[in-house]
């Protein structure tokens, strides 16, 4: 594990054609990650995520994914996710393929990701059109009793990008509070990449907390704010009006561009994003 | 107090049909303003379950999201979401499941994935989430909609979520554990499945609302039940606890966020 500045970090860690997955299920969504692979124009990627959030409608609005891998691409509790429908609508800026999952599906291709099995396996997926046009969703019979289940290949992204509260200076990681699938899609990834709030000589003993141990770790980024304007419990809230506002500023594509020039392509890194929503608000 | 807007009649009529004590896994908008609403009226320890992993969630305000920080504060416990899925929703621990959708049939099949082609759609839905398998595995599942001709329609472009599939007993034959649509709440009142058919009817109106005025909400044709009762009217202090909830609510969500400040 190395503690690196983000730009290095991801620098490192993700090349144009990976596949890539920025979890946290509403909450500790990796923002500050995904704006800097917006900010060195990644390429090509293969997006994995259980809900294509604000995050993913940036990058694919800027043309970042050819790619997605989901199970529920809107935005939350708001409406559409308009950079989502335009690219999967009108191929604007340019087609992208999906992988369409139920969040149960999703969840068990993760688990058996991390487990390092080739599929996962559920009672899911019950005659619905899912998997007429996903070949991804299989069928299989129990040994046992011969009931058939649904399978599902296992997710093993290139690279899992997290964010978190905390760190200790080997790089163990803690998170507290509403945790998604990020155990299960760091664990599943080639690399993983944490960003945090904090970074601790040591973390309180966990007991039955969520710790990704320092071994499964390839790169820790201190980064304060790394999932603003999603949140980090026990840090700061969610900026539940940011996202109501995000339906205006992503409806149409100029508008969209603009933002996304005046906010991310023009600062240098997270702290500066912060910066200019802070001069906007002022 | 002013006259309840339809929104707040099938908020209350779904609130009604929950109890003490069930297990609820709840979506977020109307049918997370219905349970909270019965949380807070005649069910007081009914079990509210958020896919994001948040078990026994007893908010203060609703949430916007599936996974606002309240849901998490406020639970008896958070699980992994693979947990909430596998151990809880699919082993058949979940009383009731709320689930709305762009489309229904009549026999209570739900499309929440694309308008048109699902290649090239002319419009491009969230998708699945949650909802094929809480379709499944509820023992019973609830359907808020807001009626208009093109959420009940003859034919789906897309079904995410079986209901009934094409009629009585085809459910049986496919692994679904649960029931399946118990009743569909609309903005004119409520339909439940024939019990021989599985066929959705009409069999509750709101006061008020007439049959004239649910058939041509909707594009296909609204089949009766033998008795259309009647619902009441949200009483004055399920109105009152219901705008209480919603007022603190939006006074919770339009207080600014503070920026994170760095710390570097």
């Amino acid at each position: 594990m190395r503690l690196m500045p983000l730009r290095e970090a991801l620098a490192a860690h993700v090349a144009d054609g990976d596949c890539v997955a920025l979890e946290g299920f509403t909450h500790l969504i990796p923002f500050a990650a995904g704006h800097e692979l917006i900010r060195q124009g990644r390429r090509n990627l293969h997006l994995v995520r259980m809900t294509p959030d604000l995050i993913y409608d940036q990058l694919i609005g800027m043309g970042c994914a050819k790619r997605l891998t989901f199970s529920w691409g809107g935005n939350p509790g708001i409406g559409s996710l308009h950079r989502l429908r335009d690219a999967v609508e009108h191929g604007w800026p340019r087609p992208l393929e999906l992988d369409e999952h139920s969040h149960a599906g999703m969840a068990a291709a993760f688990c058996a990701g991390a487990a390092r099995l080739p599929f996962g396996m559920l009672r899911g997926y019950l005659d619905n059109d899912l998997d007429k046009v996903n070949p991804r969703i299989g069928r299989i019979e129990c040994p046992f009793t011969g009931e058939r289940l649904a399978a599902v290949p296992a997710i093993n992204p290139d690279v899992t990008i997290l964010h978190a509260q905390c760190a200790d200076r080997e790089g163990n990681v803690a998170i507290q509070g509403i945790i998604g699938a990020q155990r299960e899609a760091a664990l599943a990834a080639g690399a993983l990449v944490v960003t945090v709030e904090e970074i601790v000589d040591q973390l309180a003993p966990a007991m039955n907390g969520i710790v990704l141990p320092h071994w499964t770790v390839d790169a820790v980024v201190h980064c304060p704010g790394g999932a603003y304007p999603s949140y980090a419990h026990g840090h700061y809230s969610r900026d539940n009006s940011f996202y109501q506002r995000w339906d205006a500023i992503s409806r149409d594509r100029d508008g969209f561009n603009d933002w996304m020039r005046a906010h991310v392509l023009e600062t240098n890194d997270h702290a500066g994003f912060l910066a200019s929503l802070r001069a906007e608000a002022a | 107090m002013s006259a309840a807007t339809r929104d707040e009649w099938m908020t209350v009529a779904a609130a009604r049909m929950l109890w003490n004590r069930c297990v609820c896994f709840v979506g977020i908008g109307l049918p997370s303003a219905a349970c909270n609403l019965a949380r807070f009226t005649h069910a007081p320890d009914i079990v509210l379950i958020y896919e994001s992993g948040t078990i026994g969630t007893r908010p203060d305000v609703l949430p916007l999201s599936i996974g606002d920080g309240e849901l998490a504060q406020t639970a008896s416990f958070v699980v992994p979401l693979p947990e909430v899925f596998s151990h809880y929703l699919q082993a058949g621990r979940v009383d009731v499941g709320f689930l709305g959708a762009a489309q229904i049939d009549r026999y209570g099949n739900l499309n929440s994935t694309v308008i048109g082609p699902y290649e090239s759609p002319t419009t491009r839905l969230p998708g699945a989430g949650g909802a094929p398998e809480i379709a499944a595995h509820a023992r019973q599942t609830f359907v808020m909609l807001k009626a208009s001709p093109r959420s009940l329609v003859e034919q789906l472009d897309f079904r995410t979520s079986a209901g009934y599939l094409d009629g009585h007993g085809a459910r049986a034959r496919t692994g679904a554990t649960g029931d399946g649509p118990r009743a569909v709440i609309t903005d004119f009142g409520i339909l439940t499945p024939h019990p021989r058919s599985d066929e959705l009817r009409l069999s509750a109106l709101y006061a008020g609302a007439t049959v004239e005025e649910a058939r041509a909400a909707v594009a296909s044709p609204l089949l009766l039940a033998e008795t259309v009762e009647t619902i009441a009217a949200p009483s004055e202090s399920e109105l009152a606890i219901l705008r209480a909830l919603h007022a603190r609510t939006r006074e919770a969500h339009s207080r600014p966020v503070v920026l994170p400040t760095l710390l570097t």
